[in-house]
């Protein structure tokens, strides 16, 4: 097995024991790089340098016999939206192409002091608008177990780079879907955290109320691994919660007998493709021979989840990209006036997409409008977090798929902007609700493309997500760790 | 007939508090710095920023909000103000929209001899702009425009009353109350000329007898409180001439135009923008515990009305005297501090309002670097005969200047009283000698003539004579 090919915690453990240098690690994941990512076109920024160099301090730190943390050597890819200093970061978006940031991201400091080397930054929709990365400024990014077909978004790149084996962990961001759709769609674990329960500081925002930040990776326990690094209070972020951190990997053993869980009549849909829904009973079924209790339940404001997020999160969005009008920083096109120097700025520097939901967001907040839709989104955000807190009256934990189908193709819903919002129908509404969520693969396609299932807890209980997807990796049908894409002479084609 | 007019003005006041640091970050408030040395990465609101309390505001928001009546709200939340202009950062302003700080409130002014209330709609928190620095004019036809991001995010209060006021100079007068008032609480340092208060206003007119408001009309960048009494005074005219035309007001934001004395439309979009207010997702709500807002209420110093009513009733001073020291609270504190040793309290005041202010302004020095001891070590002096009124005089003058103790001035200089037939006769002599003509018409029956005389004698005895005594002596001399 080559060093690319392990997981986290195996390198870990390998790191402990000596065995292998952190350098070494970092160059196999390069190599590895070198051959795929022309084909899949993952990062947006590649920085081996950067991570030779971190892994080379590491070495040393170890040799003198310094106890490091255990991911200490560990490369990490991260989302093109997450600061970090002195270190392009773009956003995929044409007006922060050429940003510096001078300063970290609060996540992105605490991977600087585990000691994890930063192996590039990773493509993405623009400001984490889409679902597919197709609407990244700069190119798409391939899904790697079927090249036509897109790796989800907007986290697409994170995805990509964790499931064709270019970094063994990455970090995603999720405001609507983004980390979970994408997961399910390259047969990874990812997990979108309570909100407030990972620091946004840093990380550019696109619905303020909305964006989490989470792990992609290969296995629970090394999303639970990386959970330890990122999640916890921070005084720069006013919504981050003060609520301790348990130890993630330290719970993963723990009995999941005697669970009540609750499969969600709207996710497991008969307009959902049957095979998908046919892996999520399959995955509940060996939670029932384990001793759970199973129920159907539903949350009827579903239907209205899709209606709100349009309107909240754009809103949001609308405010939040205000400050990119060239005067400081970012894409500046000129002008006669300060008028045209704003208007052909923006018209340059954002994508179609993008000026879609400032234009929707916009009109929300009008006057005059504002009542009718952003007051009203607001009240149905209200009534499903109601729904949620009653069924979790019931539950400890609720189910269904992930997504409706397994991956697409590319270019299949360009066109049609509803059909590719309605590709995150299914986690919609629990992240309103500011709930943890997880997607955990559950089976191959006949068509042999991954799906997912989702597991969504209430707030602060990542850690009983993580248990249940470890004890899901073991029981379940083994899949297969890697995409069965053949690689030719030098990769993918 | 002439038809009569009333004026209704309503003040937005700005006010920039006092803490070291913004109101969403840490960057240092200091003014007068280098451009853009000020700044961090939240309030230059670059991608991915986040802002977080500054709790020194919120208190001095609440002190000023209790200190003006107005009712702390235990929940208020922050709303973003929506809008593009260079020298906002984020497009948009964290302010409070529907739910600030504290509502209602008001504040006592003496107008007239009569005490009048001005009721106020709100007070909340926001946060500050940066500021423009055109190539030409305005934004609209300078060739370039520089930014200086120091200011921005520095915690600002906003002060909204209703359309209370009548006239610019009951509107200035406010302004003069609340700045004292203002000073007294801490808050702010009130300083127009740097921009840490501003005052917008809004004014119509309406038929006397009318209770429908008129078409009203913004007015801005009035730079002090008399600008803000001659562009109301302005718009008073104007409009009343407008509308005695049978004219109708055009509702507009005007500025200020202190070279012309006139209010100018401002051209551009102003004023018809529409914000998009929505709650700020970046900050909790702002939840105060009642304890809190009593502590605070608590902590708030004795305000200028209440030490007045104290002042006039403990120290029997009159109206005049009381507004006098109650108006600046650092000559509030010197007259007490000094009160403490001498029991003329009135004498006191003369003292202060007379000689005191008057040197004070010739030095430029200000009250809080006075010791109240030496005022009273001096008035003493004059009190016991050791020094006369002139040299008393002189004296307070040297005193404001150096520092030095009145009694060692009299010792260094030599400047105690002379007294005494021995010392004094032979100056009265020699003068009497010199001006035969003053003394022949003091004998002529020429009263003045004698004044005269007593001068001649204080200038060469250099002020140290008693005057009184020196006047018997002289008409003891020639009658």
């Amino acid at each position: 097995m080559k060093l690319y090919e392990k997981t986290a915690a195996d390198l870990g453990r390998l790191f402990q024991k000596k065995e292998v240098s952190a350098v070494e690690v970092v160059r196999s994941f390069l190599d590895r790089i070198e051959k795929v990512e022309p084909y899949l076109k993952a990062f947006i920024t590649h920085t081996p340098a950067m991570a030779l160099e971190t892994a080379n301090e590491i070495d040393n730190r170890r040799m003198s016999g310094e106890e490091l943390h255990p991911l200490a050597g560990v490369p990490i890819a991260i989302k093109d939206n997450m600061c970090t200093e002195g270190l392009r970061t773009t956003c995929a978006s044409r007006i922060l192409e050429n940003f510096i940031p001078p300063y970290d991201a609060a996540v992105v400091g605490a991977l600087k002091r585990v000691g994890m080397p930063l192996l590039g930054k990773t493509n993405m929709d623009e400001f984490a608008m889409g679902s597919s990365t197709e609407n990244s400024a700069f190119f798409t990014t391939r899904n790697p177990w079927d090249r036509e077909r897109v790796p989800g978004g907007s986290s697409g790149g994170s995805a990509v780079v964790v499931s064709a084996g270019m970094a063994p962990l990455a970090l995603g961001s999720d405001t609507g879907g983004s980390i979970r759709q994408p997961a399910s769609f390259c047969g990874l674990i990812g997990l979108r955290p309570t909100y407030g329960r990972v620091s946004r500081y840093g990380l550019i925002a696109f619905a303020s109320s909305l964006d989490q930040i989470g792990p992609f990776s290969l296995t629970a326990l090394d999303g639970a691994l990386l959970m330890n690094i990122i999640a916890g209070y921070d005084p720069l972020d006013s919504t981050s919660l003060p609520e301790s951190v348990p130890d993630y990997p330290l719970g993963l053993e723990e009995d999941v007998k005697k669970l009540r869980i609750g499969i969600i009549r709207q996710n497991v849909s008969k307009d959902f493709d049957p095979e998908v829904t046919a892996a999520v009973m399959k995955l509940v079924s060996i939670l029932e021979e384990n001793g759970a209790e199973i129920d159907e339940v539903s949350l009827p404001l579903t239907d209205y989840g899709l209606g709100a997020y349009y309107l909240i999160a754009p809103a949001e969005a609308s405010s939040n990209l205000g400050r990119y009008d060239g005067v400081r920083y970012g894409h500046n096109a000129g002008g006669d006036d300060i008028e045209s120097m704003f208007s052909r700025t923006r018209g340059e520097g954002f994508g179609p997409e993008v000026k879609r939901r400032i234009m929707i967001g916009t009109y929300a907040l009008s006057a005059g409008y504002f009542d009718a839709f952003y007051l009203q989104a607001m009240k149905v955000r209200t009534l499903i977090r109601r729904d949620y807190a009653i069924a979790f009256n019931r539950f400890d934990l609720l189910v269904g798929a992930t997504t409706p189908t397994p991956a697409f193709k590319i270019g299949e819903k360009t066109d049609d902007p509803l059909q590719m919002y309605l590709s995150d129908i299914c986690n919609i509404t629990d992240a309103l609700a500011g709930l943890p969520s997880l997607s955990v693969p559950s089976g191959l396609h006949s068509n042999g493309l991954p799906m997912g299932t989702q597991l969504t807890a209430p707030a602060f209980q990542e850690g009983l997500l993580f248990k249940v997807a470890n004890f899901l990796e073991q029981k379940r049908d083994p899949l297969p760790r890697w995409p069965r894409v053949e690689l030719p002479e030098g990769g993918l084609q | 007939m002439k038809m009569k007019y009333d004026t209704v003005i309503g003040l937005e006041i700005h006010l920039e508090l006092q803490t070291h640091s913004k109101l969403f970050c840490g960057c240092s408030t200091t003014f007068g710095q280098e451009p853009n040395i000020n700044c961090c990465p939240i309030c230059l609101g670059l991608p991915g920023s986040l802002p977080v309390f500054n709790r020194r505001a919120i208190e001095l928001a609440v002190s000023v909000a209790l200190a003006l009546n107005s009712a702390v709200q235990q929940k208020s939340r922050f709303d973003r103000k929506n809008y593009f202009y260079p020298d906002l950062p984020k497009g948009y302003q964290i302010s409070q929209y529907d739910q600030p700080l504290a509502r209602g409130g008001y504040l006592e002014i003496e107008f007239d001899e009569e005490s009048r209330r001005i009721n106020l709609e709100r007070v909340h928190l926001e946060e500050e702009a940066g500021k423009l620095m055109h190539a030409g004019d305005s934004i609209f036809d300078s060739s370039y425009s520089l930014v200086d991001y120091n200011r921005a995010g520095i915690a600002l209060l906003e002060i909204v009353t209703k359309p209370d006021i009548h006239s610019g100079r009951e509107a200035r007068l406010f302004l003069e109350d609340l700045r004292t008032l203002l000073l007294y609480t801490g808050a702010s340092d009130c300083k127009m000329e740097e921009g840490s208060l501003r005052c917008d206003a809004n004014i119509s007119l309406r038929p006397v007898g009318s209770t429908a408001l008129g078409t009203r009309v913004e007015v801005k960048n009035m730079n002090s409180f008399r600008a803000v009494e001659m562009a109301l005074n302005y718009e008073v005219k104007r409009q009343e001439e407008i509308l005695s035309a049978d004219g109708h007001i055009i509702q507009e934001t005007c500025h200020w135009d202190e070279e012309k004395k006139e209010t100018i439309p401002l051209r551009g979009k102003e004023g018809s923008s529409d914000y998009r207010y929505f709650p700020e997702p970046d900050l909790l709500p702002l939840t105060l515990e009642a304890s809190f807002i009593e502590k605070q209420s608590a902590l708030l110093p004795e305000l200028p009305r209440q030490r007045r009513v104290r002042f006039k009733e403990h120290y029997g001073l009159n109206g005049k005297e009381a507004t006098l020291l109650t108006e600046n609270r650092t000559l509030g504190d010197f007259f007490e501090a000094a009160a403490n040793d001498y029991s003329d309290y009135r004498n006191l005041v003369k003292w202060i309002q007379g000689d005191l202010l008057y040197q004070l302004r010739e030095s430029g020095k200000s009250v809080e670097q006075i010791e109240p001891g030496l005022l009273v070590e001096l008035i003493t002096l004059l009190n016991n005969g050791n020094i006369t009124r002139p040299v008393a005089k002189e004296l307070l003058a040297e005193m404001v200047l150096s520092g030095k103790s009145p009694h060692k001035l009299v010792q260094e200089k030599g400047l105690g009283r002379i007294s005494g037939q021995e010392k004094l006769l032979p100056l009265v002599d020699r003068v009497i000698a010199e001006n035969p003509e003053a003394v022949e018409n003091y004998r002529r029956g020429k009263e003045k003539a004698s004044a005269f005389l007593v001068g001649r004698v204080m200038a060469l005895s250099g002020g140290r004579a008693d005057p009184e005594e020196l006047s018997k002596l002289i008409k003891g001399k020639i009658s």
